[in-house]
């Protein structure tokens, strides 16, 4: 856990307890945001911090997005696609993965904590993961704090 | 000027599904607060015939042009939402599903008023996204009613015959100068054991009377082009330059067997063969006089170079163990010789540098003794048979019933570890093969006059090309990779190609026979609709912005974007399925993706985060 310097100005400033962050979840059609639905049917709990939108691939999303989603006030990103060579347009995922990859290192250089955006391949079965993904993410973004750019 | 935008919103209770733990008039309270929601509803179940009447009832008498429905998941509800639009004479892309259930009611069971509010949130999300809709028209493409078939084996003629019997004209492209494929090497066939060139011959007589096929032999497919629909092919059939279109393709090319350069003597000593040119001798009644043979499986396979189990190996040796000893006089060489094998090397399928390879071998063979004539043993009786194995894996009744007869004939099977395969060299001009024996706990000898390796089914080297070509992709091994192992078995990802027979993997006749009728009545789908009905959803190019680098056609999965005329990205619009992974990637910003357009993806965003920032 390394906290850049920005983001340990926002740890001091804002210790509220009552902070309930923002976090957006690009589920792909086909697999997550279908493990995503099996999570609800079988009831399984997990905080409400979290909205869902659906892209037919986790390919479909564009770095832009990220860094959008951010610049507006996000305290995390997920995305959450199918495991390798389970996506349902080929290897799209493949593609995700080399993005996100470098989307975190260009984070950290605008000195947000990388952590804020995830990757997680999550299949149709596995509601279970995605609770377990939302709630481990939650978690995460509660410790590193609010986005600093929302006190700007 | 643009139509005003008028949204109805109904809010769904699911009974208590929702119901129970969203605050549901709360959120129609609120959706009416949100810019352009004309009309907002709660329906106790909005999929129920009331609930429908609902939203029919509303886009009339409220001129609504975008329908939300906040309620359940798109993925089993949204075809029946779309329906009801479409009948109120809404374009059902002007419809949007909000999902306050299996992502919000269910999982936030305990979270009180959280969960109302994540339920605004989400209808928040969706008003933002459904303003920014548009009407969209699934283009129908017209079919070429004619097929391609590349590759004249079993399964080319198979699907050839197929379809050419759905009454469609079918070119069936084969390199070789005849129809057959691997069988024509093959002696006899399990199961039945019924002579292999008899088997072929009825399915070659039907391929060369039926008239709908167009026979393309010495004839290679030198160039594809376009989509389902309307493939322009160019054929080079023996010599000669054929253009033409097809509507589907399918794919028969087949596999080679693994040449096992540096194992178990293969290179030094003639006496050691592969499977196939055991059959071979066999066929053309050359084998020598044999009074031992050993079989090693697995050679090559299940991870010693190929990682995997090539299926057929352990039937066709037990097949031809059983050839041995219930048939011996019928495959005997005639001409009485010893045991001195002379190679035969494998009929077409070889490829010249498996000749050359042998050819080089013959020159430095080991001759220690490698020509002594060994003694004359009485045909047919008393040959010694075993089978070198790290298990048997004759699946299937009939093949374990083969196994048991094996056994019965005396045939041994010896287990070996990958770990301690069997050595073969030559003491005293006779081939040894030299093991541990696992349940004797002992070293052992076992004097042979001839040594077959199963090596298993590979991807032969032509296939890449075809890949190219056809911009269909191999798997990790190399063979050609269906679109979904279960579900779509003999589909490519591609619309329009198919693919049967051993060019997707090992496989037996009965499988290719199964595989190929397969292909051919799913490629015979759309020729006999005679149209296809485009995806709405593709990708667009913005052809001012575009600065043709070509990214975007090479990572579309789909082959679906090419460089116009003015040299900058296209889409094909029957080829492309959408996924979107062009546009996040072109590094211009020029490509969009319909129905999931940068600013409804990003008004959602933004939507979401509203409260973030005060
Ligand atoms: C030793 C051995 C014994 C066997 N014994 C049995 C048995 O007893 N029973 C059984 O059921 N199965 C047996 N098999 C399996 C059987 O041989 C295969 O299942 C079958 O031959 C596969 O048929 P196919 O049409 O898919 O491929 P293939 O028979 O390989 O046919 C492919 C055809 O495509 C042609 N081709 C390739 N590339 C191109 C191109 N680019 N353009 C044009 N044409 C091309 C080739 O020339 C070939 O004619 C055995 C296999 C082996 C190796
Ligand atoms: S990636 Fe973008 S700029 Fe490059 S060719 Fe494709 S559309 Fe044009
Ligand atoms: S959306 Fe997907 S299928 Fe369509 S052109 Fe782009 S990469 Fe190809
Ligand atoms: S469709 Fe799920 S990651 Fe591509």
């Amino acid at each position: 856990m390394m906290a850049t310097n920005a983001e340990k100005l926002v740890d001091e400033s804002t210790a509220s307890e009552e902070w309930d962050p923002k976090i957006i979840v690009f589920c792909c059609n086909w697999c997550s945001y279908a493990g995503a639905d099996l999570a609800g049917v079988s009831r399984l709990q997990m905080p409400t911090d979290f909205l869902v939108i659906r892209t037919m691939c986790s390919a479909r999303v564009d770095p832009e997005f990220v860094l959008r989603a951010f610049a507006k006030g996000a305290d995390g990103v997920l995305v959450a696609g199918c495991h390798p060579a389970d996506c349902h347009y080929i290897g799209g995922n493949y593609r995700t993965r080399r993005r996100i990859a470098i989307l975190r290192v260009l984070l950290e250089q605008y000195g947000f904590d990388p952590d804020r955006l995830r990757l997680e391949w999550i299949s149709a079965s596995e509601g279970e993961k995605f609770q377990k993904t939302i709630r481990e993410f939650t978690e995460r973004i509660k410790e590193i704090g609010p986005n600093p750019l929302k006190e700007d | 000027m643009k139509e005003d935008i008028r949204i109805g919103v109904f809010v769904c209770h699911c009974g208590t599904n929702i119901g129970g733990f969203v605050d549901v008039p709360s959120v129609v309270e609120y959706s009416r607060t949100l810019p352009g929601v004309i009309y907002a509803t709660g329906n106790l179940y909005t999929c129920a015939e009331d609930g429908l009447a609902s939203i029919r009832d509303a886009i009339k008498e409220h001129h609504l042009n975008r329908v939300i429905v906040a309620s359940c998941t798109p993925r089993t509800h949204a075809p029946l939402f779309q329906g009801v639009c479409e009948e109120a004479g809404l374009n059902k892309y002007l419809f949007t599903f909000v999902n306050i259930r299996e992502h919000c009611s269910w999982v936030h069971m305990k979270e009180g008023p959280k969960a109302t509010e994540k339920a605004k949130d989400l209808v928040r999300m969706g008003v933002a996204r459904a303003q920014l809709l548009e009407p969209k028209e699934e283009a129908r493409i017209d079919v070429e009613p004619k097929a391609l078939v590349i590759g004249g084996g079993i399964s080319g003629m198979v699907a050839a015959t197929s379809i050419a019997n759905h009454g469609f004209p079918v070119y069936l492209v084969e390199k070789e100068a005849d129809f057959g494929g691997f069988v024509r090497n093959l002696n006899n066939l399990y199961l039945g054991g019924k002579d292999a060139t008899e088997m072929l011959k009825p399915i070659v007589d039907q391929v060369t009377s039926n008239k709908n096929i167009i026979k393309c032999l010495k004839s290679k497919v030198a160039g594809v082009d376009g989509f389902i629909g309307n493939y322009q092919v160019a054929l080079d059939v023996d010599g000669k330059e054929v253009k033409d279109k097809v509507g589907v393709i399918v794919l028969a090319t087949g596999a080679d067997e693994y040449v096992p350069e540096g194992l178990f003597g293969y290179d030094l000593y003639e006496n050691v063969v592969t499977l196939t040119e055991f059959e071979i001798l066999c066929k053309r009644k050359t084998l020598p006089k044999i009074s031992s043979i050993a079989f090693i499986q697995c050679v090559g396979s299940r991870g010693h170079v190929k990682s995997y189990c090539s299926r057929i190996c352990c039937n066709v040796a037990i097949k031809n163990a059983l050839n041995i000893a219930e048939n011996y006089q019928n495959i005997l060489g005639k001409d009485e010789r010893g045991a001195v094998v002379e190679k035969v090397g494998v009929d077409m399928k070889a490829p010249e540098e498996i000749a050359e390879r042998r050819r080089r071998r013959r020159g430095r063979r080991d001759r220690e003794g490698g020509e002594e004539e060994a003694e004359a043993p009485a045909p047919s009786e008393g040959i010694e048979i075993a089978i070198f194995n790290r298990d048997i894996m004759s699946y299937g009744l009939e093949h374990e019933l083969n196994y048991n007869k094996a056994r019965e004939k005396h045939v041994r099977f010896v287990r070996y570890s990958p770990a301690n395969p069997p050595k073969v060299y030559t003491e005293n001009g006779k081939l040894v093969v030299d093991y541990w024996h696992d349940t004797l706990k002992l070293q052992r000898k076992m004097n042979v006059d001839m040594i077959v390796l199963s090596t298993p089914l590979v991807s032969p080297p032509s296939a890449p090309g075809i890949s190219k070509l056809l911009k269909v992709p191999l798997g990790q091994d190399g063979f050609f990779l269906e679109a979904h192992v279960k579900l779509r078995p003999v589909d490519f990802a591609t619309d329009g190609i198919f693919v049967c027979g051993t060019a997707k993997g090992p496989a037996d006749i009965t499988e290719c026979v199964f595989q190929a009728q397969a292909a051919a009545s799913r490629a015979a789908i759309p020729l006999a609709r005679g149209y296809v009905q485009a995806e709405a959803l593709t990708a667009i190019v913005d052809a001012d912005i575009c600065t043709g680098c070509g990214t975007c056609i090479e990572v579309c999965p789909y082959g679906a974007l090419r460089k116009n005329m003015d040299g900058v990205a296209e889409v094909i619009v029957a080829a492309c399925k959408g996924c979107g992974c062009c546009g996040a990637t072109c590094p211009e910003g020029a490509i969009d993706l319909s129905h999931y357009t940068d600013s409804q993806l990003l008004a959602e965003a933004k939507a979401a985060l509203q409260e973030a920032i005060q």
